[in-house]
């Protein structure tokens, strides 16, 4: 073998003085980067395998340990930077295509922090919510040109709508590349918020199907756990067409994370890769997803809004536009800030365009074709916190997506080394040993603590835009102003900048 | 027996007749003047028969659990998308991605197969679907299966026309594909290789090709007097060692 180029990311500092030698770390660490030596009765530690997870940092009782970048200066240059030259490295050494995990860490711009809410101020008062009803509710699904009344009663029922208390949901992961803690957590927080977890192209496990009301079950290429009863389980049935974190690709679940309860779940043999090719191959045009559309309906009785998720590219608001025509009910749309379980770094850093831009152009066409109305908007592709909600819902989304937020809501510490099935945190994982590391029910009530925080914070906030209905704030872009954006940007996002 | 007529019927209306029909017992139906109507069978559990007469729709017998449809007539594509169990018998050709993603039961067609037949077709456990072709097959045959069988049994072919297309087997990962002659290497894809006859596998192809000559006629002993190519997998794992941890 020649010899590895390849240095440590990360520096495993340990306090001699504080380190009673119990071990915790060893057992914690999925990655072995500590050791016990035995003959020397010694802790020891090996940078290299350190992935920067901090589970032995907060495990370690003495708190002893502290994880530090390795410092170690390339000869200084801004164009071949320490990472460019490890990355090739990595390969002229394996030959293989680079994975990773969660969703892009370049410094691209992120415009939710460019964006600003207005405030009501002496003209139209603001309103408190602790003391005044503020509505959340938001309904997802199709709504109809006109209604007509005859004798109080409407004339004809209501396209599948969905029902959310708050306009919040947990997008899309699927058991095998999650674990089935996390999912077992988020069907939970969704019941007991009123809103809803999505299966991801994963299957429904047996454990799961008595949270059917608040599931949205995925149908992708792999068609991995769909048949008829997976697809009536659900209160929605979303088609993944393309996912933010990798637009155009596929996916592939590694052999070693197919389980027994995985492979039972997927329907496919224990062991097997389960690979998602790349398109549907019955779908290769808009035509063919009204018809993947309609065969799902068909089977579902129109009883289900369903759902089509898309990533954001660039002629997103065109293809938006086929989607709304092909009938789907909701059309979610992934961003390239937001995360997998596995990616090609060169896709998830390069691919696709960012959600706030997405989510303004489709908002913007659908109103100007007329057909706003025919669906739903959902966004994702990381919302951190809840004025990226509010932020959203004034660009024009009707409800947004989130799985990052709640897996770090869980213990995630973004990592990024969830294709490796080692996640410390028992999240990104099938071992047994690291998957009942995470408590469902913990980890229900911690998701549920973030969804109450922010649906608090957004209807304060709401309430000092003197609004007290979060529909009245959907599209509503002049409560935006752009900072620091140039006239083209502010133009796509169709909001004037601060002082405008 | 039930008779349904499909003439001037959206295919809205037929379907929720003929889940009527199921729903109330009825496990014998016959749909006359079948024109395009697609989703036939779509979604539905059940043991019922129906005779299709006509040309049905695409996504016949999508997500379909059980049903036994009989097909006097051609069918159009997409047929057993993603189809649990049950059974497909067409009196004649289908198009395009027969049995895509299927999990069990099974599809035979009297004639020809178009593009992606048996693509991403699946096993799970005992249930093991099977795809059986009279005729022939069109490009990306078997294209990343990951289980279950097909068999395609080359009959009455043209001088000028081949038994399988190009890209046959591209990406496969499971599964068995019989073919009834040889196949020119040049139209296999990467992922697959041709491996000798066991015992079992003749004992298969015996099976389905008993049931094929059961459904449309023909003579047995002729169609095994040819020797079958067996096609498989090189690999569980195709893409195994494509990627290196960032
Ligand atoms: S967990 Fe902390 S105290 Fe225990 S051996 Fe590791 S570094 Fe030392
Ligand atoms: S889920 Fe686990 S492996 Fe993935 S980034 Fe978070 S902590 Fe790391």
């Amino acid at each position: 073998m020649t010899l590895s180029m390849n240095t440590p990311d990360f520096l495993i500092e340990r306090n001699r003085e504080r380190c009673i030698n119990c071990q915790v770390c060893v057992r914690q660490c999925a990655n072995e980067a500590h050791g016990w030596d035995a003959e020397e009765e010694k802790i020891f530690s090996q940078d290299a395998l350190c992935v920067n997870c901090h589970r032995c940092v907060t495990m370690c009782p003495t708190h002893s340990l502290s994880i530090r970048k390795f410092p170690l200066e390339f000869r200084e240059n801004a164009n071949w930077t320490a990472s460019t030259m490890k990355a090739i490295y990595k390969q002229a050494e394996t030959g293989g295509i680079l994975l990773t995990g969660m969703g892009t860490d370049r410094p691209y711009p992120v415009y939710w922090d460019q964006l600003l809410l207005n405030a009501s101020q002496v003209t139209n008062p603001s309103i408190d919510p602790l003391r005044e009803p503020m509505e959340l509710k938001t309904f997802l699904g199709r709504k109809p040109e006109q209604l007509r009344v005859i004798n109080g009663k409407l004339a004809e029922a209501l396209p599948p709508q969905l029902e959310l208390d708050l306009p919040i949901m947990f997008s899309a992961m699927s058991f095998g590349s999650i674990s089935l803690n996390v999912a077992k957590s988020l069907a939970q927080a969704a019941e007991t918020l009123g809103t809803f977890y999505n299966t991801g192209e994963g299957g429904l496990h047996e454990d799961l199907y008595k949270y059917g009301k608040n599931t949205i079950v995925q149908v992708a290429s792999g068609r991995f756990g769909v048949h008829s009863e997976y697809l009536n389980a659900g209160a929605a049935i979303e088609i993944k067409i393309g996912q933010g974190a990798k637009p155009g690709i596929g996916g592939h679940l590694p052999g070693e994370k197919v389980g027994v309860e995985v492979s039972r779940t997927r329907m496919i043999p224990e062991q097997s890769d389960a690979i998602s090719p790349a398109p549907h191959h019955d779908i290769y045009s808009i035509e063919d997803l009204t018809q993947l559309i309609f065969s799902l309906k068909e089977a579902t009785n129109y009883e289900k809004p369903v759902i089509v998720k898309i990533a954001a590219v660039h002629n997103v608001s065109a293809i938006a536009s086929g989607i709304a025509r092909a009938g789907a009910d909701i059309i979610a749309i992934d961003g390239f800030r937001g995360g997998t379980g596995a990616a090609p770094l060169r896709t998830r850093d390069s691919v696709g365009i960012p959600i706030e831009l997405a989510l303004a152009a489709v908002d913007s066409r659908l109103r100007e074709e007329g057909i706003r109305n025919q669906v739903s908007l959902v966004v994702g592709g990381s919302i951190r916190n809840s004025t990226d909600i509010i932020k959203a819902i004034a660009l024009g989304a009707d409800a947004v997506y989130v799985a990052s937020s709640a897996l770090l809501a869980l213990g995630c510490h973004m990592c990024q080394k969830c294709y490796t099935g080692k996640c410390n945190w028992g999240i990104a994982t099938q071992r047994p040993e690291l998957v009942k590391r995470l408590n469902p029910e913990i980890g229900a009530e911690r998701a549920t603590n973030l969804l109450k925080a922010w649906e608090h914070e957004v209807k304060e906030i709401l309430g000092g835009m003197g609004i007290n209905a979060i529909e009245s704030l959907c599209g509503n872009r002049l409560m935006l102003r752009g900072i620091g954006l140039s006239d083209r940007e502010l133009n796509i996002l169709g909001v004037l900048a601060a002082g405008e | 027996m039930i008779v349904l007529n499909a003439k001037g019927l959206y295919y809205r209306e037929l379907n929720s007749k003929i889940r009527e029909e199921i729903a109330t017992g009825s496990q014998d139906i016959v749909v006359k003047n079948v024109n395009g109507q697609r989703y036939i069978g779509d979604g539905i559990t059940g043991k019922a028969r129906l005779t299709l007469k006509g040309t049905p729709g695409n996504d016949m017998a999508a997500f379909m659990n059980g049903l036994e449809l009989f097909v006097e007539g051609n069918t159009q594509d997409s047929i057993g998308n993603t189809m649990n169990n049950g059974k497909i018998v067409v009196h004649g050709s289908s198009g395009d991605t027969v049995g895509y993603a299927m999990r069990g039961g099974e599809i035979y067609i009297r004639g020809n197969g178009g593009y992606r037949v048996g693509i991403h077709m699946k096993e799970y456990q005992e249930t093991i679907p099977a795809i059986v072709l009279g005729g022939k097959a069109g490009d990306f045959l078997g294209e990343y299966m990951a289980g279950g069988v097909i068999v395609v049994l080359g009959l009455d072919l043209e001088e000028s026309e081949e038994i399988v297309g190009s890209y046959c087997g591209t990406g496969m990962h499971g599964g068995v594909m019989y073919i009834r002659g040889e196949v020119d290497g040049y139209k296999l894809g990467k992922e697959v290789k041709v491996v000798a006859l066991t015992e079992k596998d003749h004992e298969q192809i015996n099976r389905y090709v008993k049931d094929y000559v059961g459904y449309f006629g023909g003579s047995y002993e002729d169609i095994l007097a040819k020797p079958f190519s067996k096609l498989i997998p090189y690999n569980k794992r195709p893409y195994g060692n494509l990627y290196c941890g960032w």
